[in-house]
């Protein structure tokens, strides 16, 4: 189905089951440990064996020796595979660093041999046995050292968030010069894990030249392709099955060690193999969300209206790797005649920088949305009023393109609303409640729409029964259930009517989970099969398919009504489609937008800031199913508290490496920290985005919260920290006289 | 984690005994330390002597009004017990900051204070570090420093001991009794039980190969007002960038142990005389000699400035 003109009624608007806060479908498996995680596959292959990854313990340079002989004696061990028994293997369209082969290291942790044995531990243990000499070679590993070397580059995020090089509009540097208020101020931010809870983990196994890998990944097209390119196999030989995957956050998007390491194993050992990464390799052997290093410059007339806006971020990367697009968003975000952004790339020796949750607009709202709050202060406005003052309704450099929906000046009204924002005191440092020196900070959330072919098969059995079958992944995020509920309203069955299989690249490719495109986009892809599927029924049984309304397990066209079950027949029906996406995109923008209001205290002897209560006010078209809409932008809502307060990827300068490579060391908030989040959706539906009419919410949740945070320390303590995490350190020196 | 044999032991002087004739033998008990650190190798034993068996997991009232607190005792039913929030309160606050709710049911009172640093270049095994691998030198200074130790350390070492409960009972004056293999037995004071690093940073405690903890022994309560302000990055389930263990008396009077600035749990009871005169004086003499780096200096600030929230909240 091609999509290529606006949204007009049709059955998902009954919203009969969509819309509904339905639990989660997957739920119980989930919460009685009854899901298999990939690790958990233990009756996909029989005799499976375990393997185990080593991996290099130097930075940058070379691998000249490798001692496996007590590896290979020790009890237990199959086989093993090391780096100098296979030349570099191809990388993966979506990769940086290489995975595997040859003796270069060109990262800490970098993957140099897989150990294959009868236990876990066996082969955790030989791996331990394995003597590695290296030739070190020096690294860059400190992007401010390294920023002054930074190139102009284009950016594209993997997710759709891409940035030219430069990009000038009018002409900010006459603009800036003239203007009566301005700001010029920089802002960093660090390298961020994805720390989900699941590591990376794979079971692998050949039947002759076809390999299966039982894996957890977000983008199983994606995969695939990249398997089949790295092995150097043909892509028809290779099945992924990833029908639950214990969070990704951008993290697992892409081929990663586990599944290539686990294949080669298995391919040594002649046995399938099951293998995952540790917690230290999550940190450094895989990717993680840049650092980096933002200038933003705004200038405004006495009035409040911005006349000028300047945003340049700096990243770093291995060689080939890509930039951080921290200025994406800025492009959009509010009106201004004179505009530029760029992004500059550094060359680092670290670990690969990739995708994050939301990469680009989270680390660039943090700094854009202090800089606003930054600006409001300087202009006597309320940080509030200033951004609403800002508004745009078209794309700033565009005039003629407008946003297909864009209620960011609601969301920002009715939270301040909600919120009472009207008790905020806009001098900062002046609420003291106890210990607690008490502030509340607003910013915007911006994160685009983006969207991506995807495909789905229905199929309707003799019993009336419906089954989806689509690559599409559910990370945590409620895939199942949207799903469902699609399904079942177009084919107008209970919820308990319809199955719904993932993961599995056998089924028909989808978008993926990534870029918060996967709810409309893979439901949309469901919406078209559903299409063919009624017309195929209504076909079938000579009804005018136009005329034909599926309702109650029944299809009825005029006065007849025929069972869904009887209409199938004992052959069924299946039926196949893509949701494809024509030039809507070009002539509308569009985005999601919300409004994040925190209130902090922060303790006025130590500096510790605790969360007291958040809200995120979100416009982001349908909600397709507000109770897992919901779980997705309190998870981000935390993950925005994390970076704002805690998370820092700390980088041993001389070493080359991420030092807190566990989770005692790299922090994420724990409930204690979060104790009040509320959310509340907007009435929108988005006609110009799918036949779905809705959005994506899973990073819209994210970006701004951050800056949200900062903002509310500030006008709690009158501190401003430009540098994240925001961790008492950076308070402790200008905090009141304590007693 | 390398194999390794195991056995129970049937009474301390037993395990003591088990474990000083087999110079790879450890004592395991909780295990939440030692069993993480076996699986990186970083503790490699080739022989474990479970202790759980022992039956010392009572706290009994001593003849000298105090409390005689079994090793095997879990830092959930120390943390409960009602003696100890009655008249210590201090170590009942101090246990309940520390690690997590799980966690404190299984790891023991001999456990908690024999764990191990958290520097996380003594976690690595590609780093040196002469914790681990006597000798090999320290990665940890001049890298990254934040949670480091900011006095008593040496070039040695600049790790920070973890524990919670141990700096509270530093400041109440418990003493640690042993048992040996020969059958006799000692009580350490905890001031001497942790040792500063020195060029032997792998040697952690005053306990001899095989010397074996059978109790912690309270003395009487001492009364005052009793805090343990834990400072951290997180609202929960964090180690200490500071902690303060505190007790203050009417008149002002009081002692102070310190967590996350040393080797050990750090107090200085000559510096105690300051209190009456406020927590800078009395902060500028515990960490007097401080040499902290560019990264953990707010560690001094932030230890007066939360002593000082202390003072004050002891006052009101």
């Amino acid at each position: 189905m091609k999509f290529d003109t606006p949204a007009t009624r049709n059955p998902i608007d009954q919203l009969k089951v969509i819309g509904q806060p339905l639990d989660r479908i997957d739920g119980p498996r989930k919460t009685t440990g009854t899901a298999p995680y990939a690790y958990e596959r233990h009756d996909a292959a029989p005799n499976q064996a375990y393997g185990y990854v080593l991996a290099a313990g130097i930075a940058r340079g070379r691998v000249t020796a490798m001692d496996t002989a007590a590896a290979r004696r020790a009890r237990g061990v199959l086989a093993i595979v090391t780096t100098l028994d296979v030349p570099r293997l191809e990388k993966g369209r979506m990769n940086t660093a290489s995975l595997f082969g040859g003796p270069e290291v060109q990262h800490y942790h970098q993957a140099i041999a897989v150990v294959v044995a009868e236990s876990f531990e066996q082969a955790r243990d030989a791996a331990a046995m394995i003597r590695v000499d290296y030739a070190r070679q020096p690294g860059r590993f400190d992007l401010a050292a390294e920023a002054r070397n930074a190139k102009l580059v284009p950016g594209d995020s993997g997710e759709g968030s891409g940035a030219p090089p430069e990009d000038r509009f009018g002409d900010f540097e006459g603009a800036f010069a003239a203007a009566p208020v301005k700001l010029d101020e920089t802002y960093t931010t660090p390298d961020e894990s994805h720390a989900m809870m699941e590591p990376h983990a794979t079971i692998a196994a050949w039947e002759g030249e076809r390999l299966t890998l039982w894996t957890s990944n977000q983008m199983i097209a994606w995969g695939k392709r990249d398997v089949a390119k790295t092995l150097g196999i043909p892509p028809e030989n290779v099945r992924l099955d990833s029908p639950y995957v214990g969070g990704g956050f951008g993290g697992k998007l892409f081929l990663r060690a586990d599944a290539v390491l686990a294949a080669l194993g298995a391919r040594a050992a002649g046995r399938p193999v099951k293998l995952a990464l540790t917690r230290p390799q999550v940190a450094n052997n895989t990717t993680h969300r840049p650092a980096t290093i933002q200038r933003i410059r705004l200038a405004a007339g006495r009035d409040g209206r911005l006349t000028a806006i300047a945003h340049e971020s700096i990243s770093g990367d291995l060689p080939g790797g890509g930039p951080e697009t921290a200025v994406a968003q800025t492009k959009l975000l509010y009106a201004g005649a004179n505009r530029l952004t760029a992004l500059r790339l550094a060359e680092l020796d670290l670990p690969e920088g990739n995708a994050m949750r939301a990469p680009g607009e989270a680390p660039g709202m943090m700094a854009l949305e202090v800089a606003m709050d930054e600006m409001a202060e300087r202009l006597g406005l309320d940080p509030v009023e200033f951004r609403i003052l800002n508004d745009t309704q078209m794309d700033p450099e565009h005039p003629e393109r407008p946003f297909s929906q864009r209620q960011l000046v609601q969301c920002l009204r009715l939270g301040a609303e909600r919120f009472g924002w009207a008790g905020r005191n806009a001098r900062p440092g002046q609420r003291r409640e106890g210990r607690w020196l008490v502030g509340m900070g607003v910013a915007a959330g911006f994160r685009n729409n983006l969207l991506m072919k995807s495909g789905a098969r229905v199929r309707l059995d003799a019993q009336g029964a419906v089954t989806v079958e689509t690559d599409m992944t559910d990370i945590g995020t409620g895939s199942y259930t949207i799903i469902a509920q699609t399904a079942a309203e177009m084919m107008g069955v209970p919820l308990e009517k319809v199955a719904v299989r993932l993961g599995d690249s056998d089924f028909p490719a989808s978008a993926g989970s990534g870029g918060q495109w996967g709810a409309n986009n893979s439901t949309a892809g469901v919406y078209a099969a559903c299409v063919k599927l009624r017309d195929e029924v209504a076909r079938k049984l000579g009804f005018n398919s136009a005329e034909a309304e599926f309702v109650d397990g029944h299809v009825r066209a005029g006065n007849r009504a025929v069972p869904l079950g009887e209409a199938a027949g004992q052959e069924g029906i299946v039926a196949e489609d893509q949701i494809e996406y024509g030039e809507l995109a070009k002539r509308y923008q569009q985005s999601t937008f919300a409004g994040h209001f925190v209130e902090v205290g922060v303790d006025a002897a130590t500096g510790e800031t605790r969360i007291r209560r958040m809200l995120a006010v979100c416009a982001a078209g349908r909600i397709l199913n507000p109770k897992s809409a919901r779980s997705q932008v309190i998870g981000a809502m935390t993950m925005g508290v994390g970076a704002a307060l805690m998370e820092e990827l700390a980088v041993d300068k001389r070493l080359g490496f991420f030092v807190n490579h566990d989770l005692a060391g790299y922090e994420v908030p724990v409930h204690a920290d979060i104790p009040h989040q509320e959310v509340i959706f907007l009435d929108e539906v988005d006609p110009i985005s799918s036949p779905m009419k809705a959005k994506g919410v899973g990073e819209l949740g994210l970006c701004g919260v951050g800056g949200a945070v900062a903002n509310a320390i500030y006008n709690a303590t009158g501190i401003r920290v430009r540098d994240y995490p925001i961790t008492l350190d950076k308070l402790i020196e200008r905090l009141p006289e304590v007693g | 984690m390398r194999p390794f044999t195991y056995e129970r032991a049937r009474t301390p002087a037993e395990a003591a005994a088990a474990v000083t004739r087999n110079p790879g033998a450890k004592f395991i008990a909780g295990g939440t330390n030692l069993l993480d650190l076996m699986k990186l190798q970083i503790e490699v034993p080739t022989h474990l002597v479970d202790v759980n068996g022992l039956g010392l997991d009572r706290i009994e009232a001593t003849p000298e009004g105090g409390l005689r607190i079994g090793a095997l005792v879990r830092n959930t039913d120390l943390a409960a017990d009602e003696r100890v929030r009655r008249d210590y309160g201090v170590l009942s606050r101090a246990l309940l900051a520390g690690a997590s709710g799980q966690l404190r049911n299984k790891a023991t009172t001999a456990g908690n204070l024999l764990q191990r640093t958290r520097c996380p270049y003594f976690y690595d095994t590609n780093m040196a570090c002469n914790k681990r691998q006597p000798g090999s030198g320290c990665s940890a200074i001049g890298g990254v420093t934040r949670h480091h130790a900011v006095i008593g350390m040496s070039e040695a070492c600049i790790a920070t001991h973890p524990s919670d409960m141990a700096v509270a009972m530093r400041a109440l004056d418990a003493t640690v009794e042993t048992v040996k293999a020969d059958g006799g037995s000692r009580s350490i004071p905890m001031a001497q039980f942790h040792r500063l690093p020195g060029d032997t940073p792998h040697i952690e405690t005053a306990l001899e190969a095989g010397e074996f903890i059978t109790a912690v022994t309270l003395p009487a309560p001492v009364g005052g007002r009793q805090f343990y302000r834990k400072v951290r990055d997180r609202a929960s389930y964090a180690f200490a960038l500071v902690s303060v263990a505190a007790v203050v008396q009417r008149d002002g009077t009081g002692r102070v142990a310190l967590g996350g600035v040393a080797h050990k749990p750090w107090r200085v009871e000559g510096a105690e005389a300051e209190l009456q005169r406020g927590a800078r004086p009395a902060m500028a003499a515990i960490l007097d000699g401080a040499r902290p780096t560019h990264e953990n200096a707010f560690k001094v600030t932030l230890a007066e400035r939360t002593l000082a929230a202390v003072l004050s909240e002891a006052r009101g």
